[in-house]
């Protein structure tokens, strides 16, 4: 364990060096703490009671969605 | 006697999905629109109970708010989160797991696209994606092709409605196929809701005295020049044609019936 250090994860398709150890730090780090979003690690769904202690581990794949407009089709359109 | 004559009244008329009652049997995307504030006039306009959401990737280089979240809330409209833009079960299955974790809703619209160009479903994709779905205790609403057979699986499988297109989504051309869509009417024991192609109120209208349920639209109210006056006359289409579906229309026939009584015109018989 290397308090200080920055750890190596995928966020949405994204190489980025965080200094977050969990799941809610890391939301936190990247200004989402407040927004209703859902995760997945390495394909697996965090529960949100879980964030706060689910670890991160170097080289976890993450994604972070939230909902957007749209009725059907390609949808995403904000 | 008594002179209080009782009221006549159409009995009240309810849409159900799963646990879920609706007296709105208007659905309405939010994509599109080019303001918030728009989005949420149309929708109070449309009168519509339940809205669908789209579910996609945080992105982390740009700031915002949830505004659309918290409109829909102060709304009190019912999110119904949708796999839209999803080609695969897999990710369909995916995105509706992320959607659950996030509101808290049992309620998913699974869409598999098997065609860019007429965004038409892929059959064997929604009826994978929504046999795992309905094992996992959603109340699952698929978008699928006008095909009754395939609505039939889609209905074995414990889907909670089946929502056929009348037309290709955003395409506006109204129900190109209404004999099938009312063989699904007649065969289907859950709720069939029309999903895409609607273009203007006679459309909706239409598609409702056929005997459909309900109408989920997007594009034919966002893509409106007026869409708030688009989201009113949906409204009105949709319980018109709900209306007159249940009154039941009068036969057609070939040549003229006089509504006003035919005794007593002036100059008749001596």
């Amino acid at each position: 364990m290397y308090a200080a250090g920055l750890m190596n994860v995928v966020v949405n398709g994204e190489a980025r060096e965080v200094s977050a150890r969990t799941v809610r730090e890391l939301l936190e780090e990247l200004g989402l703490g407040d927004r209703l979003v859902a995760v997945e690690r390495n394909q697996e769904i965090v529960p949100r009671a879980a964030h706060g202690e689910t670890a991160l581990t170097e080289g976890d794949a993450l994604e972070v969605v939230h909902f957007v407009g749209g009725g059907r089709g390609q949808g995403g359109s904000r | 006697m008594s002179d209080t004559q009782p009221e006549i009244q159409p009995p009240d008329d309810e849409l159900t999905l799963g646990d879920h009652r609706f007296h709105s049997r208007l659905v309405t995307g939010t994509g599109k629109y080019t303001s918030p504030e728009i989005a949420a006039a149309a929708l109070a306009a449309s009168g519509c109970e339940m809205v669908t959401v789209a579910v996609r990737r945080v992105d982390l280089s740009a700031r915002g708010a949830g505004s659309l979240f918290a409109m829909l809330s102060e709304g009190g409209y019912t999110i119904l989160p949708n796999t839209a833009g999803c080609y695969d079960a897999e990710s369909a299955v995916r995105t509706a797991r992320l959607a659950r974790e996030m509101l808290s809703t049992d309620l998913v619209k699974v869409e598999v696209i098997g065609d860019e160009k007429t965004l038409y479903p892929d059959v064997p994709g929604t009826l994978e994606a929504c046999a795992t779905l309905v094992k996992e205790g959603f109340t699952v609403l698929p978008y699928i092709t006008d095909d009754p057979v395939t609505c039939r699986r889609l209905e074995d499988l414990g889907c909670a409605a089946v929502m056929p297109l009348a037309a290709p989504i955003g395409s506006g051309l109204g129900v190109c196929n209404p004999y099938s869509i009312e063989l699904i009417v007649q065969q289907s024991s859950v709720p069939v809701i029309v999903d895409a192609g609607v273009g203007t109120a006679s459309d909706a209208t239409a598609a409702m005295e056929l005997g459909v349920d309900g109408l989920l639209m997007n594009t034919a109210i966002a893509g409106a020049p007026d869409p708030v006056r688009m989201a009113r006359a949906m409204r009105a289409a949709t319980e018109a044609g709900r209306d007159a579906y249940l009154a039941g229309r009068i036969p057609k026939k070939l040549y003229a019936t006089a509504s006003s009584p035919l005794e007593g015109v002036l100059g008749a018989g001596s």
